[in-house]
């Protein structure tokens, strides 16, 4: 069920008058119900996935969280009869058998993440497929997959350790697990983060289901009128005739597209969320305004790059063995040597989020893209800062605006790897940057061959401009809140406007090929 | 505060139902002057009741059959229900709802239409999308629309909206807003008859040049879907004391196959229907086809349609015992004026064409 369809709002109709209407003890119950429910549309064969992540993730946090209250008990219990050293040792043991079964959990799981998108989606690793007659290659990626096993992970790394109680209820659990507006694409949440709104009692708040509306709305008009209008011209521009400028302005579209179709898709399940009265964190905080690469990366895809952090970088970059190795390294080769661990830790954490993206050597390169750009300005930070106490430029308002569009730029030139599987073509066409100076299409005609009219370009011009203004707005704080201070009737008509704008400028049902959400396919 | 609030709500729910419906209105397609036959099926309800003849399928009887000739002829009041590329289940619903308006006791059914079993069959799958718009958009809502629509989907339609955008057209049309025209305005409230009882007329003249290729065809074979139709198609009209006439109108393309005939016939025999080959008559409709078409033969103009009409209409005086009602005045009345209509048409179309051939050099 897409979220851009009638169905889904008779659904989430018929789901928002009962959460309210039924005893408010039951609600979680209802959404667990709903959210398999949603699941359901989209397959009842994708539902073993989901399931044996939950009853796994179940299994494994109740024996860490059992085998840490047995030892506790036992120590307690026997704390007069062993020696420090025992004690330790039984410490040891325990932690063992916690770290075994967590490990057993993520291998797993993650084994199963892997299986599908290599045999499932990715003709990299799916040579086979063509030489087999296992029906089940045939499924695609489950909905969401990549999302809900992100959110089981991290819980149970949490709980084991003990950031997180283990659920006692599987239910509870798997509605955490399941809960369908951050099933298709995100945000990805936190067990400790979501726990509270998601299984506490909500009273109907006008407030919040009229602000979560309207972030949906929103959400909407940036997937249906923005990005799937300008996938055209992107599908369009991926030719091989189109090189140099051609290139340039594919890189620009496909930034906005990205951005309204992923941004556009999260505000829709943020929206949906609040809505019911649950509090989703926030995936992207204006990252086209970033001053370089890692500032992008704390403002595009939050939860994501939180979660490679949590739970990869950090617990390499830490590990012992690291620790010993920045050690041995600073006597070795001082502040550079010291920071190998970090070097290889964010190595590591951008190859996997690359390779999460999918088996592909554009993906790969993606991530290698975003560890140099990211460790080569870290590592010349001090460099900056030395010349910046010097130049006096540096605090003007032009030297923002060029770092933005800097930082700006250079993300579409990694960004756009996305849509070039062969890096030979990739390469090439960057380099057409230098040599193809192809102005003229933007006169000759070329423009309107890309399968966009002019007046989808005043659209797009219009959306555009209307997502800069609210990113703007948004540097005062909530758009929405503001909005509450305009009269009634503007405020009322700018809403009307925005529906409508959404019913009859969407890029969608017969003849256009509007497109599913971009990152539902990771 | 909780009744202002309350009362804003309403306000804004009804002022938010009130433009939707509005827009939608003026964004469906009015069909007044292209593709016509897409205004056809809504015009049955203002003809609907009282009429003896029921005519359903495609162009092959909406443009080859005219029931005011029928009723000037013989008294048979009549009427086609008729749309472009109507499928069989198309037909059968449609039927379906006739009979819940009116009670004819003849029911006339193309038999072309057997021979497309898929909206594959018929070839561009967009073109069939707008057929299927231009035939169920027009019906009012009943459970035949519904089963209608649902038997109808083209893949795309049932992968991309489903029955949603028949019951609010704006999914469909909401990117008409670039094409509107002065009809949209013009016909929004009220729209203009494009038919004379579901009669599309056409009085220009183009004769056929050369026959038309009878290309050998991989399978002659109707399909199941189709003979489940027009069994169902039979029932019904034997539950509704009706009797149901195959015909087969004189078009000479898509080609009318031996083996197409062969099957026919069996089907008429084993059900005891009577089948009226057109084709086969064509010297005594007296079918001249230098004047009586205006597409080279594909379909008669208003010319081969009369023709075509007194023939039939003796057909169902003899053998299905039709009457004359000509004497019944309050229908007389109406016909009478649906002539004047009709001939008022003809005699602005006519004029037209005329005017066109005097500007072409």
């Amino acid at each position: 069920m897409s979220f851009a369809s009638v169905t889904f709002f008779v659904f989430l109709g018929i789901l928002i008058i009962l959460y309210y209407a039924l005893p408010h003890k039951i609600q979680w119950v209802l959404l667990l119900v709903a959210s398999y429910v949603f699941y359901l549309f989209a397959g009842w064969k994708y539902l073993p996935f989901l399931v044996f992540t939950t009853i796994s993730t179940y299994l494994g946090t109740n024996y860490i969280s059992r085998n840490a209250e047995a030892s506790k008990a036992y120590l307690e219990r026997e704390k007069d009869h062993l020696s420090k050293e025992d004690k330790k040792a039984y410490r040891a043991q325990a932690k063992k058998r916690s770290r075994i079964a967590m490990i057993l959990v993520l291998v797993v799981n993650i084994a199963i993440l892997f299986f599908c998108k290599a045999l499932l989606v990715d003709p990299f690793l799916s040579l086979a497929k063509g030489n087999t007659s296992l029906s089940f290659l045939t499924l695609g990626l489950p909905m969401g997959m990549s999302f809900y096993m992100f959110q089981s992970l991290g819980y149970l790394i949490d709980v084991y350790r003990d950031k997180a109680k283990a659920l006692k209820n599987p239910f509870k659990l798997a509605l955490f697990v399941s809960f369908f507006p951050q099933l298709v694409q995100g945000p990805i949440s936190q067990f400790t983060e979501l726990e509270e709104s998601l299984f506490s009692e909500h009273a109907f708040d006008r407030k919040q289901i009229a602000f979560g509306l309207q972030r949906m709305l929103w959400g909407f008009f940036k997937k249906m009128v923005v990005a799937d209008r300008i996938a055209v011209a992107v599908q369009a521009l991926q030719g091989e005739e189109y090189r140099g400028f051609a290139f340039f302005i594919l890189m620009i579209f496909f930034a906005i597209q990205l951005y309204a179709d992923f941004s556009g898709g999260i505000d829709i399940a943020i929206g949906i969320a609040q809505v019911l009265g649950v509090k989703l964190p926030e995936n992207f905080n204006r990252p086209y305004f970033s001053r370089n690469i890692a500032d992008f990366w704390r403002r595009w895809h939050i939860t994501l790059f939180q979660w490679m952090k949590r739970y990869i970088f950090y617990p390499i970059s830490v590990s012992k063995p690291m620790l010993n190795l920045s050690l041995k390294g600073r006597k070795k080769f001082g502040r550079f040597g010291m920071r190998i661990p970090v070097y290889i830790g964010t190595f590591l954490t951008w190859m996997g989020t690359g390779i999460w993206h999918g088996f592909h050597w554009h993906f790969i390169l993606w991530g290698f893209l975003n560890c140099i750009f990211i460790v080569v300005s870290e590592e010349l930070t001090p460099a900056y800062e030395k010349f910046h106490s010097r130049v006096s430029f540096s605090n003007k308002k032009g030297y923002d605006i060029f770092q933005i569009i800097r930082t700006f730029l250079l993300m579409n030139l990694i960004q756009i790897t996305d849509l070039f599987p062969r890096l030979s073509e990739y390469f090439g066409k960057v380099a057409s940057l230098t040599y193809v100076f192809n102005f003229h299409i933007l006169w000759d005609g070329t423009m309107t061959k890309l399968g966009l009219t002019g007046t989808d370009y005043i659209i797009l011009l219009c959306g555009v401009v209307l997502m800069f203004a609210v990113s703007m707005i948004q540097r005062k704080g909530s758009v929405r809140e503001q909005m509450l201070k305009i009269p009634c009737v503007i405020r009322y008509g700018i809403l009307f406007i925005m529906i409508f704008a959404v019913i009859l400028l969407g890029s969608y049902g017969i003849g256009y090929d509007a497109s599913a959400f971009i990152y539902n396919q990771f | 505060m909780r009744k202002k609030a309350a009362l804003r709500i309403i306000i804004s729910v009804i002022l938010f139902a009130v433009i939707f419906f509005a827009l939608q209105r003026l964004l469906m397609p009015k069909y007044m002057t292209e593709s016509k036959e897409g205004a056809m099926i809504q015009e049955y309800y203002q003809n609907a009741g009282d009429n003896d003849v029921v005519f359903i399928t495609d162009c092959e009887v909406y443009e080859n059959f005219s029931p005011v000739k029928l009723w000037n002829e013989y008294g048979i009041p009549s009427i086609i229900r008729g749309s472009a590329q109507q499928m069989i289940w198309q037909s059968y619903y449609l039927l379906e709802e006739t009979f819940r308006y009116e009670s004819p006791s003849v029911v006339v059914f193309n038999v072309m239409t057997m021979t497309y079993d898929s909206a594959e069959s018929v070839g561009d799958q967009s073109k069939m999308e707008a057929y299927n718009r231009m035939t169920l958009d027009g019906m009012r809502w009943s459970k035949s629309k519904v089963s209608s629509i649902k038997a109808s989907m083209t893949k795309e339609e049932k992968e991309k909206s489903g029955i949603w955008s028949y019951i609010f057209p704006i999914l469909r049309y909401h990117d008409r807003w670039n094409d509107l025209k002065e009809e949209d305005f013009r016909c929004f409230f009220k729209q203009d008859q494009v038919t004379d009882n579901g009669y599309l007329m056409q009085v220009k003249v183009n004769p056929v040049k050369d026959d038309y290729p009878r290309i050998p065809l991989v399978s002659y074979q109707f399909g199941d879907i189709c003979y489940e139709y027009l069994d169902k198609i039979r029932l019904l009209c034997e539950e509704h004391n009706c009797q149901l006439v195959l015909v087969k109108a004189p078009s000479l393309s898509p080609i009318w196959y031996d083996e197409y005939e062969i099957q026919i016939l069996d089907y008429a025999n084993e059900h005891d229907l009577l089948y009226i080959n057109c084709l086969e008559h064509l010297d005594e409709i007296g079918i001249d086809w230098n004047q009586d078409t205006y597409d080279q033969g594909l379909h008669l103009n208003v010319y081969g349609a009369e023709k075509l009409t007194v023939y039939f209409g003796q057909i169902l005086r003899d053998e299905c015992l039709l009457q004359d009602r000509r004497s019944d005045s309050s229908l007389s009345e109406k016909w009478t004026e649906k002539t004047r209509l009709y001939d008022q048409r003809k005699e602005r179309m006519e004029k037209e064409r005329d005017q066109e051939a005097d500007i072409q050099p």
